[in-house]
């Protein structure tokens, strides 16, 4: 696993990715494209991103040594904290970096899908601070179980569209905000949250999430041996893959057992790009079940498919009561109250020191994408 | 040439405007009966949406069409097996989205299609930057492409070239659905497409009245019909009132120039 290397052609990650989208979007993709990679390339707007991100967002986020818990598994334990970024998840670094690229493509309003909600918050609290209102696409049945950060959205100004097809999660609030997109393509910017979508959101929502990767990597003592995030979409574990491409350390993936999309479902093509799905033997897409908003999604960002299919990463699963039981653990032990999201990767951790997956002694780096306020109602439901 | 585009360059050329109704497969348990009443009230080619629970470009009437197949317990091959057995005057073409196209394969895909009889296929959210497998499956059938008013002019010239059947112009920036008139745009769109092919273009998207079909038609060489159609079949329209709705739409169509 030493060499590892980026995808040849753009937008492009081995057979995965694309721009499977409607010809009226396709200009808008392009537009995008070309506007990235100028900003990317740019050091004023590198200069302008880095300083929000610190004055602002609170970066660079800590490395937490995880004394207790690792003194519990018997290995050592680092947490990348993104729960202490601003607004509470790693969805701002994301979301920074888009609400900057749309300003200076002169576009003046956000269009955001939310599952959990994070995303949402932190596009809300972009269009704030920029000045370019915001409206973000919700499931109905998301806008219930995250009323918290519904509320959040509004007081920062939002408006917040409750959508009413299918599952009413993540899914169909993506699509409904693609819909929307078509047509207002010429003056609102599509802030997609995750590494998914037509080319360029995949490449260009990872370049904005590395800083979670290239920081851990400069704070980490020395390479760890496991780098552990969890996936939904999988921004964050994009993110902090990223940091660690070029090394010997094994990338996990950990997914929601009732949205596999890489360890369950099969290859096909949803909101615009080619990834792996959970969907029917004809392609109808198939509804994910997970307690964590954000993980409940059926498809996966192009690169994880394809790291996944390359071993460059490993994909696993754990389920809801380990996931929820992770949670209580990690509060215990450290005093932090992680993301439902977050605690997969968390609850992997403790599964795979259990199973010997991780030997003794071994160094585990886990990102913990987000803070846990918004799922203490699930949780309450649950005590 | 293929059948369907044999079919739409000799209606043209004889001087019909093409009217082309939508009907989603498996609405309803006597879904292919409103295929015969749209054929038999004067459309030329009849459309047939193979439901997918996402459709990305499609307003709340195709939505709650597809989910009310879907939910029905429609499939893409029961749906194909239905049209199998029609025996309509008038040639099909299959709309759907790219996930059920490419789950077993395009070759399988279009072949099924073949093989059910159907002579032409629309995958919205199949670019001509991704339609290169799917144009090389598509033998013997005609894989129609869309244009929008956001295509620039170089790009509407390279579309138009590898469409075939027709080229499908889409008349306003946003999602299928029913609206009150089109934009000016709309004609502009037709008028430019034709202007860089000799294959019919036809207007669709948001034509939801006879007079709306009258004025998309005036610049272009027909329109496609689909939201208003479906609309009245989900407040439970019978085969014979969308007949009698299609047949408005014909004689607004052939009717004297003004």
């Amino acid at each position: 696993m030493s060499s590892r290397t980026v995808a040849a052609r753009p937008g492009r990650f081995g057979g995965y990715g694309g721009r499977f989208i409607p010809e009226s979007l396709v200009g808008a993709c392009e537009e995008l494209e070309r506007a990235f990679h100028e900003a990317w390339g740019d050091t004023a707007f590198r200069d302008r991103l880095s300083g929000l991100l610190g004055d602002y967002a609170g970066r660079p986020t800590p490395l937490t040594p995880a004394l207790r818990l690792s003194a519990e598994l018997g290995v050592t334990v680092l947490l990348k904290r993104e729960d202490l970024a601003h607004t509470g998840s790693h969805k701002i670094n994301n979301v920074l970096g888009q609400a900057l690229l749309a300003e200076r493509m002169g576009k003046r309003r956000l269009i955001a899908e939310t599952g959990a909600g994070s995303h949402g918050v932190a596009t809300a609290t972009a269009g704030a601070l920029l000045g370019l209102p915001t409206t973000v696409f919700m499931g109905e049945r998301d806008i219930e179980r995250q009323a918290l950060n519904v509320f959040r959205m509004r007081t920062l100004g939002a408006e917040v569209v409750p959508v009413t097809t299918g599952s009413r999660t993540l899914k169909d609030a993506c699509t409904e905000a693609l819909r929307h997109w078509v047509g207002a393509v010429d003056d609102s910017h599509y802030c997609l949250g995750s590494v998914m979508g037509p080319h360029p959101y995949p490449v260009m929502v990872r370049e904005f999430q590395r800083v979670i990767g290239d920081e851990a990597r400069r704070q980490v003592p020395a390479v760890p041996d496991f780098v552990v995030a969890c996936v939904g979409g999988g921004s964050n574990a994009a993110g902090t893959f990223a940091g660690f491409l070029d090394t010997d350390a094994a990338l996990i993936g950990v997914e929601a057992e009732g949205g596999a999309a890489v360890t369950r479902g099969s290859d096909g093509i949803l909101h615009g790009f080619r990834t792996r799905l959970l969907q029917d033997a004809e392609g109808q897409i198939a509804e994910a079940h997970s307690i964590a908003p954000g993980l409940d999604y059926p498809g996966v960002g192009p690169e994880h498919a394809w790291f996944a299919s390359t071993g460059q990463a490993r994909y696993v699963t754990v389920g809801d009561t380990d996931v929820v039981a992770a949670v209580h653990r990690l509060a215990r032990a450290e005093g932090i109250i992680c993301a439902l999201e977050s605690a997969h990767a968390v609850a992997w951790l403790i599964n795979a020191v259990a199973a010997g997956e991780i030997p003794a002694g071994a160094c585990v780096l886990v990102t913990v994408s987000g803070r846990g306020d918004k799922d203490m109602a699930t949780l309450m439901e649950l005590a | 040439m293929n059948t369907l585009e044999k079919h739409t360059r000799g209606v043209r050329d004889s001087g019909r405007k093409l009217l082309v109704p939508y009907v989603t497969g498996g609405l309803t348990a006597n879904w292919t009966d409103y295929l015969h009443a749209a054929a038999d009230a004067g459309a030329d080619v009849v459309e047939i949406g193979l439901p997918f629970s996402d459709p990305m470009l499609d307003g709340p009437a195709i939505q709650r069409a597809s989910d009310t197949a879907l939910a029905r317990g429609a499939t893409v091959d029961g749906i194909l097996r239905d049209v199998a057995r029609l025996d309509l005057r008038v040639p099909l073409v299959a709309m759907t989205y790219a996930n059920l196209v490419f789950r077993r394969g395009a070759e399988w895909f279009c072949s099924a299609l073949r093989d059910a009889g159907v002579a032409g296929l629309i995958v919205p959210d199949v670019p001509i930057d991704e339609v290169d497998e799917l144009s090389a499956a598509a033998t013997g059938l005609d894989l129609v492409l869309l244009v929008s008013p956001a295509t620039p002019p170089g790009r509407r010239r390279e579309i138009a070239g590898r469409s075939r059947g027709f080229v499908y112009a889409v008349s306003v920036m946003g999602t299928t659905g029913a609206r009150e008139a089109l934009p000016a745009t709309a004609g502009e769109l037709a008028q430019n497409v034709k202007a860089v092919t000799d294959l019919p273009v036809l207007l669709g998207f948001g034509v939801s009245s006879p007079a709306g079909a009258r004025a998309a038609a005036a610049r272009a060489d027909g329109v496609i019909v689909a939201s208003t159609l479906m609309q009245q079949v989900l407040e439970g329209a019978s085969p014979a009132d969308v007949g009698v709705r299609v047949a408005e739409m014909r004689a607004a169509l052939d009717g004297p120039d003004d």
